[in-house]
């Protein structure tokens, strides 16, 4: 009866931007003391390094700050959230879905770094944002969560209705020679 | 076509084969690439290039960089690209380049406003200050438009501007600025070491004095060649960046330099849509600055003739762009440079008529003699004569006088150390008197100059200087100790160091008043002179009374001489006087490179719900609400705001709405003592609230007033989903986080935002059940069962939704949430529905009409962070028995219990026509000179056929029923004062 | 724009923070038995040195956390940074 296929709010698509597609987001929020036990019970270590992730067969969990993470499965179902929470019952922490909160974009290529350059004053030099680093950050003004997943590629992370925003700055950089 | 007449035959660093034609104030021109404007119109013995700022005299060449302060011009690409005030002497030329002069009317050699020099006795410094004071009536009517319409330099392009700019953020090691030879061995050394290194210079070929370097050898081999050498290896480094055509013009806190890199404005043809300039935005863990020192004029009367110019200038236009800047040329010299200068100029068949040393005699001196050269010592500086071009100038040397023709005056008074990068950086300047020069001294950053910035001006001296300071850089940068490395052994023909001559040169004729001391803001000795007569001390005053070095080249070549005069004129030493403020930028760069990729509609973020496109389809007119973009109102067939908003406000209260409630705050609040931090934190009573219930939460600040409100639904014992204004939602859930994290860390809870995992789709009216109970699964929408104030979770259209009953209208509402994904698809299944009962789209505008109906407050309109909860008339939501929450103190405090505080009330107008303006102050008919309130809210309500308004009076809720007056322009509009809620006071719609 | 040493995530670029005001003013415990005057000095009274402050800082766009920062209010120089609920380290001159 319904198209329930999930709208992306990006425009274009090209080798070195390309969505990501649905994901399945949750944060989840507990204190220091609990990390092991709600690790064991997610199936992934949850990192415990600033800025740091881990990843474990689709199920990612990056650190975004000391007592939040940012949960993340490469192929998003509807009931994803609700069966992590069923693993952690019992467990002192908070868990959020999110998935439809953020959308997700690729940087990648030789260029990945230098057009995220455009508008994000981190360092990304692999020295000092190596593989499997992530943290909050600006992308110009819009906040971002940025992940580099491999040497020359990069995950985008950004709030939904700053999607086009942030895209639409994207493609100028990407369009410099 | 005029052809390079003053083009030596051979020599320069221009391309002879590559001819290129331009234009100047629509005269042709012929050029060589390689060329700047400058050099191209010197080639063609054009020295007069514009008029003086204020007294309109006619102006030259004076420089070969970016310290010019007359050759400003305007290039014009086409209709949109027009760039006024660039320097002639950084502008390079391609072919088919038009430029044209400024600040004259109607031409460079006939000038109107030439006039104000005859009368300049009577515009000395101050006089605006002094002169236009009285009738204060003429200020605004006579003067006032008259100095505008004399004012300004350059015309502002009269298009919006078609190019596009980029920026970048950038990280290196070592940023080095300047690729003079202190630069480029700073680069080589520090790149030797394996640090990441960025090297920028504002010209187009890297190699500052070198460009220019005759009769000089470094290893051996000519400058030239090994300069090639040099760039060769730095560019086939990985870990050298190096960027041509680039300013370093700001240095920030923290070592953040910003770079203005040029991009296509040399080429004749860009490729279109590639950017004209890139910011860069650089971080660096150590600087060098190497930026060379530029060289003094020297101030001796009628010195600003076209032809007069600085000696390293003429020597620059020789030895790089093959350009006699005369044929008879006399040089006036405080400096060995103007030895060194005349010899070069000698050496390529120019006629040097005299050098006229202010100083006395000297072993450079007996060598030039020796050379056949004519050298008056101990010189004074008569003047000169020449009208469009100097045509003599008088010397008086060993008593006697003595007027000699030239061509070209060059003036050699020493090198001023380029410190304005430093000094931005905040480092601590310190005086030389040996060098007779500011020198940098404390650094504050992690800095290090090098070379003659920092006093090095000799050759081998700056080579090794650079050397170190690059080695030292990458040390401090974290890599390996290296040895410095053995200075470059260098021979220079005419060798070059400190000292020369700050202030006025002598002259046997002190009552000739145009000595000029700033040629871009024709500032004179005479005026700052005059300034220290009347008083002014402080060289901060001296700048601003005389405006001397306020021009868009800030005095690079006139701050030095403006101390010095000063110095003399008030007995002090220059250090005495101190120095005026560097800032940035160093050279003047466009809006464009600022601005970046914000412009257009990329200025600032366009937040969109994912309503948004239908809103857009449906022909909504939108408005911003902090960066969202919201749909004000949805006209049809042609209809105004009051025309649709109106109909909108009818089908609401008539059938139903619906409205996209997206841009809402959420925060999910999670954990085992959320009831207790929702306790802390609202003004409301939480633990009593049951799960699956709402309640309209208000919260305050702690100063007692209020700060937000919204309703929040209990999910779970432990979950609470809290709703807050659209502007308020980073700002709440930023001051949660803050008491949880530095007050309350006992508490076991948690915050996440939801704003943007929800779309919320606001069905509102008595239709409103029926629309979306067919679409809804797994939840009884019947009023038993799902009461006003209820919250639950279940499924819409298949997907997650999670539905609250809460009402913003007065009317049967509900708010259905659903992961944004599924917005729009939800939003048009409902929509669809809701044809059958005539459902119409609203937007903000009637969203803000049915809530003044009732009575409702938004934050920001009827609260301007002054009103108390009991100002607002939600007193009723305050838990009593809480022994605490954020703001409770406050509210205890004397004043803010006073009766007399202004209260929320409404207001019908006597005209029922009327629609109050929103801001207006209310009077009592007996004090009509005292406010007792405003206008906080004002609409027509179509529903109940009058105009409405909201208010926030003084004691108001003591005058229900008096009659206050509104004061316009056009007469006072009568009030009655009444209770806020003008429609269904009982509140029976919400509960069907 | 300042490099700040957020304590959790290191050096990072100023706009990523927000600034919350002087560090080490604690919410009374119970604000009823304040005073007018003691409470009008809780909410207002604030310092406003030349020199070193001790201050709040929240890595807002980053980690997300609060925490304190004494920072040279005459060079912008940033001379520690260090947890909520840590003390004010000793700084040598």
């Amino acid at each position: 009866m319904f198209e329930s296929r999930i709208a992306s709010p990006f425009a274009g698509e090209s080798d070195a931007i390309a969505s990501l597609g649905p994901i399945g987001r949750a944060v989840l929020r507990c204190r220091e003391a609990d990390i092991g036990s709600i690790s064991d019970k997610l199936g992934i270590a949850l990192p415990r390094a600033a800025c740091r992730s881990e990843s474990n067969g689709p199920s990612s969990a990056l650190w975004l700050g000391p007592d939040e993470w940012l949960l993340l499965h490469a192929d998003l179902q509807d009931d994803w959230v609700s069966r992590l929470a069923a693993h952690l019952e019992g467990e002192l922490c908070s868990l959020v879905d999110v998935s439809h909160r953020q959308v997700a974009l690729a940087v990648q290529g030789a260029r990945a770094a230098e057009i995220l350059a455009s508008g994000c004053a981190l360092d990304l030099s692999p020295r000092a944002f190596p593989v499997g680093m992530c943290t909050r950050t600006m992308f110009a003004r819009a906040e971002v969560v940025l992940w580099r997943t491999g040497s020359m590629s990069f995950h985008l992370d950004v709030w939904r209705s700053f999607a086009r925003y942030v895209e639409a700055l994207l493609r100028e950089a990407e369009s410099e020679n | 076509m005029t052809t390079g007449h003053f083009r030596t035959p051979s020599g320069g660093r221009i391309d002879r084969s590559r001819p290129l034609r331009f234009s100047f104030d629509g005269r042709s021109y012929s050029g060589f690439e390689g060329d700047t404007v400058a050099s191209a119109l010197l080639a063609n013995g054009v020295h007069l290039v514009g008029r003086s700022f204020k007294y309109h005299r006619p102006r030259g060449i004076m420089g070969a960089g970016p310290d010019e302060p007359n050759a400003l011009i305007g290039v014009r690409r086409d209709q949109g690209r027009y760039t006024p005030n660039l320097l002639a002497t950084q502008t390079e030329l391609y072919d088919g380049l038009d430029a044209v002069s400024q600040n004259r009317h109607p031409s460079l050699e006939k000038d109107r406003m030439a006039v104000n020099d005859r009368f300049s006795r009577f515009i000395p410094a101050g006089f605006y200050y002094k002169t236009f004071m009285w009738p204060r009536k003429a200020w605004d009517r006579l003067f006032e438009p008259r100095i505008r319409a004399a004012a300004g330099l350059g015309i502002a392009p009269s298009e919006s501007d078609p190019d596009s700019y980029a920026q970048r953020y950038a990280h290196c090691d070592v940023l080095v600025i300047g690729a003079g030879p202190a630069g480029l061995t700073a680069a080589m050394e520090a790149a030797k070491s394996g640090a990441q290194i960025i090297l920028c210079d504002d010209r187009a070929a890297m190699g500052g004095s070198l460009l220019a370097a005759n009769q000089v050898t470094i290893d051996g081999a000519p400058a030239a060649r090994w300069l090639a050498g040099m760039l060769d290896s730095l560019a086939g480094m990985a870990n050298v960046t190096l960027l041509p055509r680039t300013s370093a013009f700001g240095y920030y806190p923290h070592n953040w330099i910003g770079l203005a890199q040029k991009l296509t404005d040399h080429l004749a043809d860009a490729a279109p849509g590639q950017p004209r300039e890139r910011l860069w935005q650089v971080r660096a863990k150590q600087v060098v600055i190497a930026a060379g020192a530029i060289e003094r004029p020297l101030v001796f009367p009628d010195n600003d003739r076209p032809g007069i110019m600085l000696a390293d200038a003429a020597r620059t236009y020789l030895q790089q762009y093959g350009v006699e800047v005369g044929r008879k040329v006399v040089i006036v010299a405080a400096h060995d440079n103007g030895y060194r200068t005349a010899h070069e100029l000698k050496d390529a068949g120019i006629d040097i008529a005299a050098i006229a040393d202010i100083r006395g005699d000297s072993p450079v001196a007996a060598r030039a003699r020796q050379a056949g050269l004519r050298v008056l010592t101990n010189a004074a500086i008569d003047g000169t004569t020449g009208k469009l071009r100097v045509a003599s100038i008088t010397l008086t040397s060993g008593g006697k006088r003595e007027t000699f023709a030239c061509d070209a005056v060059l003036m050699a008074g020493g090198f001023t150390p380029s410190v304005h990068l430093f000094s931005q950086s905040r480092g601590k300047l310190m005086w030389n008197e040996d060098l007779q020069a500011y020198l940098p001294d404390q650094s504050a950053e992690a800095e290090r100059s090098a070379g003659a910035c920092r006093g090095h001006f000799a050759l081998d001296e700056a080579l090794a200087d650079g050397a170190e300071a690059g080695r030292s850089a990458a040390e401090a940068a974290g890599y390996p100790f290296r040895p410095a490395i053995i200075p470059l052994a260098c021979a220079v023909a005419h060798p070059v160091g400190g000292g020369g001559h700050i202030g006025a040169a002598p002259t046997s004729d002190p009552s000739r008043p145009k000595a000029f001391v700033d040629w871009q803001n024709d500032v004179t000795a005479a005026d700052i002179l005059l300034a220290a007569r009347e008083g002014f001390l402080s060289i901060e005053h001296v700048k601003r009374y005389t405006t001397t070095g306020m021009a868009t080249d800030q005095g690079k070549l006139s701050n030095i001489n403006a101390l010095g005069i000063v110095a003399e004129a008030t007995g002090r030493t220059i250090p005495e006087v101190g120095l005026t403020t560097f800032r940035a930028p160093y050279t003047p760069i466009s809006f464009g490179t600022l601005a970046g990729r914000a412009r257009r509609d990329l200025l600032d973020p366009a937040r969109i719900t994912a309503i948004n496109d239908w809103a857009i389809e449906q022909g909504a007119v939108f408005e911003d609400v902090g960066n969202w973009k919201r749909a004000h109102f949805f006209p049809k067939n042609g209809e105004d705001l009051h025309a649709s908003v109106a109909r909108e406000c009818l089908a609401v209260r008539e059938s139903v709405g619906i409205f996209d409630a997206s841009t809402l705050g959420k925060i999910e609040i999670v954990g085992p003592d959320a009831a207790e931090f929702m306790n802390r934190f609202y003004v409301n009573a939480w633990t009593k609230l049951g799960v699956g219930k709402c309640r309209y939460g208000v919260l305050l600040r702690e100063d007692g007033f209020v700060l937000d409100d919204g309703v929040v639904g209990r999910l779970a014992p432990d979950r609470f989903h809290v709703t807050t204004t659209t502007s308020g939602a980073a700002r709440v859930l930023g001051m949660m986080e803050d008491y949880l994290q530095t007050e309350w860390s006992d508490l076991d809870v948690w915050l996440t935002s939801t704003t943007e995992q929800w779309s919320v789709i606001a069905v509102q009216g008595p239709k409103a059940r029926e629309v979306i109970e067919p679409l809804v699964q797994g939840l009884d929408l019947s009023p038993d069962a799902f009461p006003h104030m209820s919250i639950a979770d279940a499924r819409i259209c298949g997907v997650p939704m999670r539905l609250m009953r809460v009402s913003f209208t007065g009317e049967l509402g509900f708010e259905v949430n659903v992961p944004s994904g599924y917005g729009a698809m939800v939003w048009q299944a409902i929509w669809e529905r809701g044809q059958a009962h005539d459902m119409v789209a609203y937007g903000t505008e009637t969203m803000h009409v049915l809530r003044a109906e009732k009575g409702f407050i938004i934050i920001g309109q009827e609260t301007d962070g002054t009103v108390t909860p009991d100002d607002a008339g939600l007193a009723w939501a305050i838990g009593k028995a809480k022994p605490d929450f954020v703001g409770k103190r406050s509210l205890a405090r004397p004043a803010m219990t006073d009766p007399d505080r202004k209260q929320l009330v409404g207001l019908l107008t006597r005209d029922p026509r009327i629609v109050l303006e929103e801001g207006a102050q209310i009077v009592a008919p007996a004090a009509e000179d005292r406010s007792i309130g405003h206008v906080t809210s004002a609409y027509h309500s179509s529903v109940l056929g009058k105009s409405i308004a909201l208010a926030m009076v003084r004691a108001g809720r003591a005058r229900l029923g008096e009659r206050l007056e509104v004061p316009m322009p056009g007469g006072s509009i009568a009030v009655d004062v009444v209770a806020p809620v003008f429609f269904d006071p009982k509140g029976d719609r919400v509960n069907v | 724009m300042l490099i700040i040493p957020c304590p959790y995530c290191g050096e990072r670029p100023e706009l990523e923070f927000s600034y919350g005001g002087q560090a080490h003013i604690d919410r009374p415990l119970a604000p009823s038995d304040l005073s007018d005057e003691e409470w009008n000095s809780y909410l207002y009274v604030r310092a406003n040195p030349k020199g070193r402050h001790a201050e709040r800082w929240r890595h807002i766009h980053g980690c997300a956390r609060f925490f304190n920062a004494v920072r040279d209010t005459r060079t912008d120089h940033i001379l520690a940074t260090y947890k909520v609920g840590e003390p004010e380290p000793e700084i040598p001159a």
